[in-house]
């Protein structure tokens, strides 16, 4: 059995996370989110190093400064507090809560999601438990939980995570049950490897790609949430800094200082963009049969 | 030019190129097409050959960022190279008519399939409304759709498969154009539909005295409905000329390949060899069988509907060791879940299934262990069967490992010996899937099934995805490794050309039930069933070898 291999059909030399990357440096939107998204986490991560005062230092010789003053970028708030220092904190909380919630969603809805979609009996219960969470708006859960373990960074991220974890497990379900009709998982379950060894090393890495991509669609969610919660005195508690607090602080000298309100509503448009912007490309990049 | 003035359509140096980010990327490289009047040339050729984009150019509807970049389309006389949309839209379906590959996606789902052939006459105002719907009418019953009155007002997802490419074939004909375009119009269809419907077609297309231009990757097929046969491989035109002269004498090397692996016409010769020289026994006979099926049944329930759906239907054979048994069967027939059973991937109602007198539905513990270790499956689809994320490496061993046979080391030496098996070089071990083609995939999956030194292997139409030349590999491949390892092969497929090429035992289904079994030379030389002569008349190009 000497014969050479004589297909004629087109040997695709490129590896594919080489591919996937190549896809995304072509997306020029990409790009732009991509950068975005960069620039975002720096701050977020060396936000100590960047900011010139601490977040709650109060200056109470110098309150309503104007932005570009010298000594205070962006101004300073009501306190004398600056205002780009707050902003630079928040951006790290708003982040911190985003990338708890995800953890939450993947953590909880990628099992339930895999079990669901495998084991028609698990299908049932799990299906109905996220119909069920689905009908409670993410507020309730939000207000129940700072009613009873108290206002805080960790229960708002608790909070957004619950409310995202029954489209995380749709996600998921709807993968697993795409996938465990082709002919390899058949293949694996006629060497009767066990349900689970076939959803690890079958269905999860294949599934992946999916659920990074909702992860980028769930984390601008929860940036605007904990903006929300903490404008509401559900999250993140003053004097602790939070894009959210600084929104609803600006609204009572709304008149006074215009900008101090304008500062965090465009930092958490920017941030919610990069997020989309980067997950549109990253589906693309990651979905072979969308090449153009 | 005079001979163009005879031509009804002339393709002279036609160059088709796709835009892609590294500039124009061309596929077909000066092709060279002449259809005269009344004439019924076919172009044949693999997947990739340029054969459907040739015939996409011609009525200006190439995909995607596809152009002509170079050559002259022209039609009854006139350039309709680069001619404007307006111009196009009268040549087609006006005088051209186009009938496309797959029935599923070519029609409407939410319009009743009546008006979707009355709306092209309509575009073309060859008809009022009602003179427009009278007209369908009478075109679906042309076109060979019983009660065409009741089956205008249905939705094309309440025909079968074969009444809707006949809905496509009254669509084609409605403005009875001078050229008919047939883009492998029965690929997606049973071989019987598929006869039934192409000898309609040609009823119609002497009728009328069109043209007909039909591109199908099956040359059988090809030289059966044809006066003049085309070959292309890639972009280009290797060889042309009277259908019979390309099937007895082909000139090209790759015309001479393509028409040594055709199974149909393979098969052909091999009924005359078996005719020839007295059959020796095959290996095994009067053995223990390895794999019993004993009156099996399962039925589905259907969402909707009281009475379930016999899928198989009382199905009892034998597999003796060392010998290849075909099912046979026709969609709908029941054998892809009879595969199913047999490898113990679905319960059955009824009935048994034994692999070396070990019940498959029942077997625990060490004992369905050795059954998994004796058989093996082959699935169709060499995209879907083989893991993306895994490299061939990890997809060979992964039944190693699932049997924790063996350490790191051995299973490496053993994927490397796996690989020579199926005559793939040891350096595709690191590569990914995506990175190999159809047939290369084939032969991981076949390495894959090997791993185990399984004794029986479940092909589940193993080789129905591929192209000629590469199924004629793979075939041949999978008989190298009976000789070898003496294998036993439980064959399921469509095609009865491949089962009388590869079988020595054949079962024939028909809706859930065996109609008739038996060895491969009596079935197909005195067959009993109806259906089965049915099916025997119908493998396309058989009376061409002679």
């Amino acid at each position: 059995m000497s014969q050479a291999v004589t297909d004629t059909a087109a040997v695709d030399l490129g590896r594919e996370r080489g591919r996937v990357l190549r896809q995304l440096a072509r997306n020029p939107l990409g790009l732009v989110g991509g950068g975005l998204l960069l620039v975002v986490v720096l701050v977020a991560i060396f936000a100590p190093l960047l900011a010139p005062y601490s977040p709650t230092t109060v200056h109470f010789d110098a309150p309503f400064q104007r932005p570009f003053t010298v000594g205070y970028a962006l101004g300073t708030d009501d306190l004398g507090r600056d205002v780009l220092s707050r902003l630079i904190y928040g951006t790290r909380a708003s982040l911190l809560v985003g990338l708890l919630s995800v953890l939450l969603a993947v953590v909880v809805g990628t099992p339930l999601g895999l079990v669901a979609g495998y084991w028609r009996g698990c299908d049932a219960v799990v299906s109905r438990l996220t119909d069920l969470t689905l009908a409670f708006p993410f507020l309730i859960i939000a207000v129940g939980l700072a009613a009873i373990t108290g206002a805080s960074l960790t229960n708002a991220a608790i909070a957004l995570g619950i409310a995202q974890v029954p489209t995380m497990i749709r996600v998921v379900r709807a993968e697993t049950l795409r996938h465990k009709e082709l002919e390899f998982v058949l293949a694996a379950r006629s060497l009767d490897a066990s349900g689970p060894r076939i959803l690890a090393q079958h269905i999860l890495p294949n599934a992946a790609s999916a659920i990074i991509v909702q992860a980028t669609v769930v984390m601008p969610v929860a940036v605007i949430g904990e903006a929300l919660l903490s404008f509401l005195g559900l999250g993140i508690q003053p004097p602790t800094p939070s894009l959210g607090i600084m929104l609803a602080d600006a609204q009572q000298y709304i008149f006074r200082a215009p900008t101090a309100a304008v500062f965090p509503g465009v930092t958490i448009a920017v941030i919610c963009l990069a997020f989309n912007l980067f997950g549109d490309a990253l589906r693309d990049a990651l979905d072979p049969n969308a090449q153009r | 030019m005079p001979s163009d003035d005879e031509a009804l359509l002339s393709v002279t140096g036609l160059e088709v190129s796709f835009r892609t980010h590294e500039g124009l990327r061309p596929v077909v490289h000066g092709v060279d097409l002449r259809v005269a009047r009344g004439e019924r040339v076919a172009v044949v050729g693999e997947s990739g050959s340029g054969k459907s984009t040739t015939a996409a150019a011609v009525i200006g509807l190439l995909p995607g960022t596809g152009t002509v970049s170079g050559g002259r389309v022209s039609f009854a006389g006139e350039d309709v190279t680069h001619a404007d949309e307006k111009r196009l839209q009268r040549l087609r379906g006006r005088e051209i008519g186009l009938i496309p590959q797959d029935p599923m996606s070519n029609l409407n789902p939410a319009t009743r399939v009546g008006h979707q052939v009355a709306e092209t006459l309509l575009a073309h105002r060859l008809a009022g409304r009602s003179a427009a719907r009278k007209r369908a009418v009478e075109l679906l019953g042309e076109a060979g759709i019983p009660e065409p009155e009741r089956r205008y007002r249905q939705y094309p997802h309440e025909l079968s498969g074969g009444l809707r490419q006949r809905v496509l074939i009254a669509i084609a004909l409605a403005c009875e154009p001078d050229l008919l375009i047939a883009d492998e119009p029965t690929s997606a269809l049973d071989v019987t539909v598929q006869r039934g419907i192409l000898d309609h077609l040609e009823r119609l297309r002497a009728e009328r005295g069109a043209s007909l231009l039909f591109v199908t990757h099956d040359l059988g097929l090809a030289a059966d409905r044809a006066d003049r046969v085309v070959v292309m491989s890639q972009g280009r035109i290797v060889e042309e000329g009277p259908a019979a002269r390309i099937l007895r004498e082909p000139q090209h090397e790759y015309t001479k390949a393509l028409v040594a692996a055709a199974p149909s016409l393979a098969s052909a010769r091999a009924a005359r060899e078996a005719a020839a020289t007295p059959d020796a026994a095959p290996a095994g006979s009067g053995s223990e069988p390895i794999l019993v099926v004993d009156d099996l049944v399962r039925s589905f329930r259907i969402r909707g509907r009281s009475e379930r759906l016999t899928a198989v239907d009382h199905v009892s054979f034998e597999v003796r060791p060392g010998t290849t048994t075909a099912v046979v069967g026709e969609s709908g027939s029941g054998k892809t879940t009879l595969a199913r059973l047999v490898l113990g991937l679905d319960t059955p109602d009824a009935g048994e299934v034994r692999v070396d007198s070990e019940h498959v539905a029942t077997a625990t513990g060490a004992r369905r262990r050795a059954i998994r270790r004796a058989m093996q499956p082959v699935f169709q689809d060499p995209y879907a069967s083989l893991d993306p994320m895994f490299t061939v490496e990890h997809l060979v061993d992964e039944p190693l490992r699932v049997f924790k046979v063996g350490d790191r080391a051995s299973r490496r030496s053993r994927v490397a010996e796996l690989l020579d098996h199926v005559a793939l070089p040891r350096s595709v071990a690191q590569r990914h899937p995506t990175e190999l083609s159809g047939g290369q995939r084939q032969r991981v999956a076949i390495a894959r099934a090997l791993a185990l030194e399984p004794r029986l292997m479940v092909c589940d139409e193993a080789v129905s995805a591929l192209d000629v030349l590469v199924q004629d590999q793979i075939l041949t491949l999978l008989g190298d490794l009976q000789r070898d390892l003496g294998l036993t092969y439980l064959f399921i497929t469509h095609d009865l050309a491949v089962v009388r090429l590869v079988a020595h035992d054949v079962v024939v289904m028909q809706q859930g039930t065996v109609v008739e079994s038996g060895p491969v030379e009596a079935v197909f030389d005195a067959p009993e069933a109806g259906y089965t002569r049915e099916l025997l008349a119908a493998i396309p190009g058989a009376g061409l070898v002679s």
